[in-house]
């Protein structure tokens, strides 16, 4: 076996051991970006979402604004203002942050982090918004507290409801990432460019990386199955 | 022109952008539309190859970032077109060759992307056709054709509006990628301008703002689409 990986670097011009390592962190790089981005736009959007079903407007108003802003325009939009807006910030560069975002990877991230939890808020919101109502009185008539209704009852059957809508989010991030590579990151695309560009093999490099996105995409595609099947599993009929 | 809208000089050339923005975006979705309906109704026949044939090509694209097949198409056709000139120049003297510009691949890249998206929503709306109505078309001898432009595409439409305006408003979204190889739509000149001046407020800030009029807009166009597609719908069942 390791012969056979060897010859075949060998006798290839484009797909040499470089190329493939330089994939590889491409490819460790888009992970972490979309890793990092879906957690923290999850966590954010919980909050948020509670926020956005209040019915006091100055608490959902400024919710709404948010999604609305971050819904309505491009990603790229969003990267952009984020990746060059930081820089021209007065005193910015003389305080401790300018250490984290002048690479392009935290700029990035932040611009995932802020569009992810956008959609995302949206999603629970609108499962949050579809709990059956005779579950709320049923908990209120069990004297639960708000927090407790919300804990209990109200966000676990959102969950369950949100889940599909939810892992189109996800493979929607996995491909929006691929953008990173316009501010000089090197994840799978900017991998692919770079690759481009040094042999001039469009066909090569970009089939490559595209069966790559493939691949993650189905799998995470398979996974959200299995998760939708194990959170659904009460509803499934008696004999199937 | 007014002052306010002049930006530093680049105000006329940020709107020349929007419109080529909006001129991708349209020709875009033409593309997706046609697509669209020929892949819902390949998915839909009795031809085994077809089928195969439609469910390729939503799978391939669902699988692939729009960035990747963007930057595929619109470096790999211009080597396949100079490999097309070489050849024919070679065996045939004949000499042709053109440039493959970005707003060709883009147009065909994002008419594809969202082609395969529509096809899944057309696909949807056909299902949804009372199959009486086909029944009763074939009865009253329609051919195959007549039954597809006088009664399903009618009575699909309603039911396909709610996700093509979704398609849209991501499809509009999309565009902005297209500036990434090259085109000179407003957000590459929002970018060249805001390195040149280093203010990058200035000048993606009223971009993103004319996404926003856009994608608003379209939404209530779409509410009011939808309100009178289904005029004689009877709601609430």
């Amino acid at each position: 076996m390791p012969d056979l990986i060897t010859n075949w670097l060998n006798t290839h011009d484009i797909f040499t051991a470089t190329t493939i390592l330089h994939y590889w962190s491409g490819l460790v790089t888009t992970v972490q970006l979309v890793f990092l981005s879906l957690i923290i736009g999850l966590f954010l959007s919980v909050p948020l979402a509670v926020m956005r079903t209040s019915r006091n407007p100055l608490i959902s108003g400024p919710v709404w604004v948010y999604t609305y802003l971050f819904r309505g325009t491009p990603l790229l939009i969003q990267l952009y203002v984020i990746y060059y807006g930081i820089g021209v910030i007065d005193g910015i560069q003389d305080t401790f942050w300018w250490d984290i975002f002048k690479a392009p990877f935290y700029p990035a991230l932040l611009a995932f982090v802020l569009n992810t939890a956008a959609y995302t808020t949206e999603i629970i919101r609108g499962a949050m918004v579809a709990t059956p109502q005779g579950e709320i009185e049923a908990a209120k008539a069990y004297g639960m507290s708000w927090f407790l209704r919300l804990r209990r009852i109200v966000l676990p059957s959102a969950a369950r409801r949100a889940v599909q809508a939810y892992s189109n989010e996800v493979i929607f991030m996995l491909h929006a990432s691929a953008i990173a590579s316009v501010v000089t990151i090197v994840d799978l695309t900017g991998a692919a460019r770079d690759i481009y560009s040094r042999f001039y093999a469009p066909f090569d490099a970009f089939i490559a990386v595209a069966l790559i996105y493939m691949a993650l995409t189905f799998t995470l595609i398979f996974c959200f199955r299995k998760l939708e099947r194990h959170l659904l599993r009460h509803l499934k009929p008696a004999n199937g | 022109m007014m002052p306010m809208l002049d930006l530093k000089g680049y105000g006329p050339s940020l709107l020349d952008g929007a419109v080529v923005t909006v001129e991708l975006a349209f020709l875009s979705l033409l593309v997706a539309l046609i697509l669209g309906l020929v892949g819902a109704s390949s998915k839909l026949s009795n031809n085994r190859v077809l089928r195969a044939g439609a469910t390729g090509y939503t799978t391939l694209i669902r699988g692939v970032p729009d960035l990747v097949m963007m930057l595929l198409f619109y470096y790999g056709g211009q080597v396949a077109v100079n490999t097309l000139s070489d050849a024919l120049y070679d065996a045939y003297d004949i000499d042709f060759f053109f440039q493959f510009d970005p707003f060709i691949s883009g147009v065909v890249t994002i008419g594809l992307i969202f082609g395969a998206y529509m096809t899944e929503t057309f696909r949807g709306a056909f299902l949804a056709v009372d199959s009486g109505q086909i029944e009763a078309a074939y009865a009253y001898g329609f051919t195959p054709w007549h039954t597809f432009r006088r009664i399903m595409l009618p009575q699909m439409l309603r039911h396909a509006l709610p996700g093509v305006g979704n398609n849209w408003q991501v499809l509009l979204k999309t565009t902005a990628l297209v500036s990434i190889i090259g085109l000179t739509d407003m957000v590459r000149v929002a970018e060249q301008a805001a390195k040149a001046e280093r203010s990058p407020f200035l000048f993606f800030i009223p971009v993103a703002l004319v996404y926003l009029i856009l994608t608003a807009g379209s939404e209530l166009f779409i509410k009011w689409l939808d309100k009178r597609a289904n005029a004689g719908v009877v709601q609430g069942d």
